[in-house]
């Protein structure tokens, strides 16, 4: 993309996650044509990193790659991704974005994602797309079904040996590469830029500092229980023992005044529930343990969910509980006050915990584009009951995670309301005409 | 049988202070938290409070409604920001007002009563800790006045802390004054523990004596007093600039007036009071006063506002605690296994309690308990 260069598109949609790529097929099906803008390395965003999905236990891999194939693939649709929005303003009737390509350090026209590069390559990084349990290499194509399949280079660790330009066979690398702006003009936009865990909840650690090796976060559980996950089954990784006490701690920083978030996630009792069920798959003989404030069951097919996994012997722990530390053999040690069966203290070891983190805004929109963020920091929506995917910036809408924490359902019938949304401003600007 | 709800209970303690008893959504984090896990113990902060919401009888035993030290460390921890102190007080206050409070803090607010202080010494006695001492009596140009915790005034440990702090005063020049007799016990602790007509006395005295002597500024020896000024003595009508010794010392070291010798050399461990700490921010500047004097600050396994409580806040200072339910026990043992020669804190209560759980715990050649000043008062050059 040259430097200043300008694209036209109907309408342009923030972040490649499954609400960005729902909301973009819908528009594109109706014959509008999308730019998805995407700041990661590939499209799929969160759900494409899951194991599997709640209450169907659907493979997360398996819905999501249809929905990034059929979003690369639509004549409608361009994809950009390692592209950070710099900018977006309403101008002269048209959202005109300012966007930064940044380098992969690989020319995206020549490279044929052949990984002769990523094979070579003798500088091993931890992967954090494999929740840092196993390394990946400092060229490397992020995951084996990610979209586009370019290789990229990690220049923080890159050593610039130069292996990977004598391998490739296309002579694609381009260590020369630097950012590019460029320009996208759309009548609308629609914001789908997701969350992220909170990661600063160790610093407060609810009494006692240092959680170790073996407390991890919920994303992380979801890459111990996927299909092409770092150990191909369930091992901590302090050890690489098989876990046979696993525990999950909910609301780890929701609905928390003093860490600022008071707002409850709404996934994490279903996503515990799931991830606890996969583990007796898994581990049929781990003892499984989910300490809650209270079981938030709210979709449909949810509580039938929560109630079969009871039947399953997964244990319900009414407690909110503090890692008190580990013991010699690695195990975290929670301490809690057995509030239903009135014991008093308890004190209970388990070889793995999971804490099931709050759900923050992954985008803060402030000096980038003119819309408003709400008190908990995701995107303001002026009418959440009859208008709950429009932002306060005109054409401007906004789906999925974006807009506060949701789960899939929920992020796809939002995604297809801001789409319907966008497709209905795009037609009145065009005097009632239809893409 | 049944219990049944009893809601003007309820009422009743909001009206006592405890306003935010209804917030309370029951997570049990306060109970986790508590340094009374550490050991054996009946008191659960979530079920007192529960049983507060619904009016039940049965939490007002030594062991649990005045279990609680007021330590704050379910405060910082609450999600829901409770003030759970307040509700505790609240509950307290109530149950004290229909006569049932232990014994020995019946008769430390005997003792405020009558003496102004908890401690059983006569008022005229106050001043015993400055004897010998040239201590100048507060004035019309004096700066600060020094308001000795009355621990500090009648213990006979916990005098030396106040002997010291005169010494680097001089030392450094400041002016201050002290009033003596007519001061009275700050009324923190007797807040804590119930006793809230006793509090407004004591707290209406010193107001009135304090505005009366035209006092602006104050010097506290103990957290405690620190805290009640700053928080509680405003809206009585008290409104002074009020600093913890340690924190006016750490300003003097920085600014050149306190000249030390940085010769002490030994392994320090400092033990953060619950008031100073995490009730009143303060953690860096004892830390940097001890490295003044030239003190290998060794940290503890729990620092600052993970800090263990001494047992002595919330008037179980003057209660009697079980020796293998002494948090003191455990906190000499932690200065110990830090290596430590030294364990010095900043608050009168957590001295009495250190040195006596030293003591018992047979460290008596190995750890030296000590309270700040005492510290830098031997470092003076």
């Amino acid at each position: 993309m040259p430097n200043g260069d300008t694209q036209k598109f109907d309408s342009l949609v923030l972040g490649g996650g499954i609400a960005g790529l729902a909301a973009a097929l819908d528009l594109a099906d109706a014959g509008y044509r999308v730019a998805v803008v995407e700041q990661g390395a590939t499209i799929g965003g969160k759900m494409i990193r899951l194991s599997k999905v709640f209450p169907t236990l659907d493979c997360a891999s398996c819905i999501t790659t249809s929905k990034m194939a059929a979003a690369a693939h639509h004549p409608n649709i361009t994809l950009f991704t390692m592209c950070r929005l710099e900018e977006a303003q309403r101008v002269d009737g048209q959202v005109r974005a300012r966007v930064a390509q940044m380098p992969r350090y690989v020319d995206p026209a020549k490279c044929i994602g052949c990984r002769q590069c990523e094979y070579e390559c003798p500088v091993m990084v931890p992967d954090q797309e494999q929740g840092g349990f196993t390394a990946r290499k400092a060229i490397y194509i992020p995951f084996s079904n990610a979209i586009p399949q370019l290789a990229l280079i990690d220049r923080e660790h890159c050593m610039m040996c130069g292996k990977c330009s004598q391998v490739c066979p296309t002579g694609a690398v381009d260590q020369l590469q630097v950012e590019q702006e460029f320009v996208i003009e759309a009548d609308t936009m629609v914001l789908a830029t997701g969350f992220e865990l909170m990661t600063d909840f160790p610093a407060r650690a609810y009494g006692n500092p240092g959680l170790g090796d073996n407390v991890i976060s919920s994303l992380q559980m979801e890459r111990l229980l996927a299909p092409h996950g770092p150990y191909m089954r369930a091992l901590r990784p302090g050890d690489g023992k098989e876990p046979e006490s696993i525990a999950f701690i909910q609301c780890a920083g929701s609905r928390d005044l003093q860490l600022g978030k008071p707002y409850c996630s709404r996934v994490c009792c279903m996503y515990a529930i799931k991830q606890a069920m996969l583990l007796s798959g898994a581990l049929p003989l781990a003892d499984l343990t989910i300490y809650y404030m209270d079981i938030r069951a709210f979709g449909k097919n949810y509580e039938q969910f929560y109630n079969n996994a009871k039947a399953m012997g997964v244990e319900f722990v009414k407690a909110k509980p503090i890692i008190a530390g580990n013991n010699q053999g690695g195990s975290v040690v929670l301490r809690y006050e057995d509030q239903e069966g009135g014991s008093g203290a308890k004190t209970r070891e388990h070889d793995l915990v999971v804490l099931s983190l709050a759900m923050l805004p992954a985008f803060a929109p402030e000096e980038i584009v003119p819309v408003s963020s709400a008190t908990d920091g995701f995107l303001k929506v002026p009418q959440p009951k009859l208008a709950p995917t429009l932002t306060d910036m005109e054409g401007v809408f906004t789906c999925g995670a974006a807009a506060g924490p949701k789960d899939i359902v929920d992020s796809i019938a939002e995604a297809g309301a801001a789409a319907m949304g966008a497709a209905k401003y795009l037609a009145a600007r065009r005097g009632g005409q239809a893409a | 049988m049944a219990e049944f709800p009893f809601l003007e209970v309820n009422e009743a303690i909001r009206l006592y202070g405890g306003e935010d008893l209804n917030a309370c959504m029951q997570c049990g984090l306060c109970a986790s938290v508590c340094p009374w896990r550490e050991v054996e113990s009946p008191f659960f902060a979530r079920q007192m409070i529960r049983m507060g919401q619904l009016g039940l009888e049965g939490y007002e035993s030594d062991e649990v409604l005045f279990g609680c030290t007021t330590c704050g460390k379910c405060v910082i921890n609450c999600p829901r920001e409770v003030d759970i102190i307040g509700i505790m007080r609240a509950m307290r206050s109530m149950v004290s007002e229909a006569g049932i409070r232990p014994e020995t803090l019946k008769a430390a607010s005997g003792s405020c009563h009558a003496n102004g202080n908890p401690w059983s010494g006569k008022r005229e006695d106050r001043l015993a800790w400055a004897k010998g001492l040239n201590v100048p009596k507060y004035g019309p140009d004096t700066e600060y006045l020094l308001f000795v915790c009355c621990t500090s005034c009648y213990d006979q440990r916990s005098q030396n802390i106040a002997r010291s702090l005169v010494k680097l005063l001089d030392a450094a020049g400041v002016s201050y004054g002290i009033i003596g007799q007519e001061e009275s016990c700050c009324g923190e602790s007797m807040r804590k523990s119930g006793d809230e007509e006793l509090f407004q006395k004591l707290a209406q005295s010193n107001i009135a004596l304090f505005n009366r002597e035209g006092v602006k500024k104050i010097i506290t020896t103990s957290p405690h007093c620190l805290k009640t000024f700053v928080s509680e003595y405003p809206e009585l009508g008290g409104e002074y600039e009020v600093v913890h010794s340690s924190q006016l010392l750490a300003h003097l070291a920085a600014e050149g007036k306190l000249k030390l010798s940085g010769t002490d050399g030994r392994k320090v461990a400092f033990h953060d009071p619950c008031y100073l700490g995490r009730h009143s921010n303060v953690f860096s500047e004892p830390r940097e006063l001890l490295q003044s004097a030239g003190a290998e600050v060794v940290p503890m396994a729990r620092e600052e506002a993970f800090s263990l409580c001494c047992g002595g806040g919330g008037g179980r200072v003057w209660m009697e605690t079980p020796q293998e339910q002494r948090f003191s026990v455990l906190r000499v043992r932690e200065a110990a296994q830090a290596g430590a020669e030294v364990l010095a804190t900043s608050c009168p209560y957590c001295i009495s309690l250190l040195e006596d759980s030293r003591k018992t715990e047979g460290l008596d050649d190995s750890l030296e308990v000590l309270e700040v000043s005492e510290l830098l008062a031997r470092d003076l050059t």
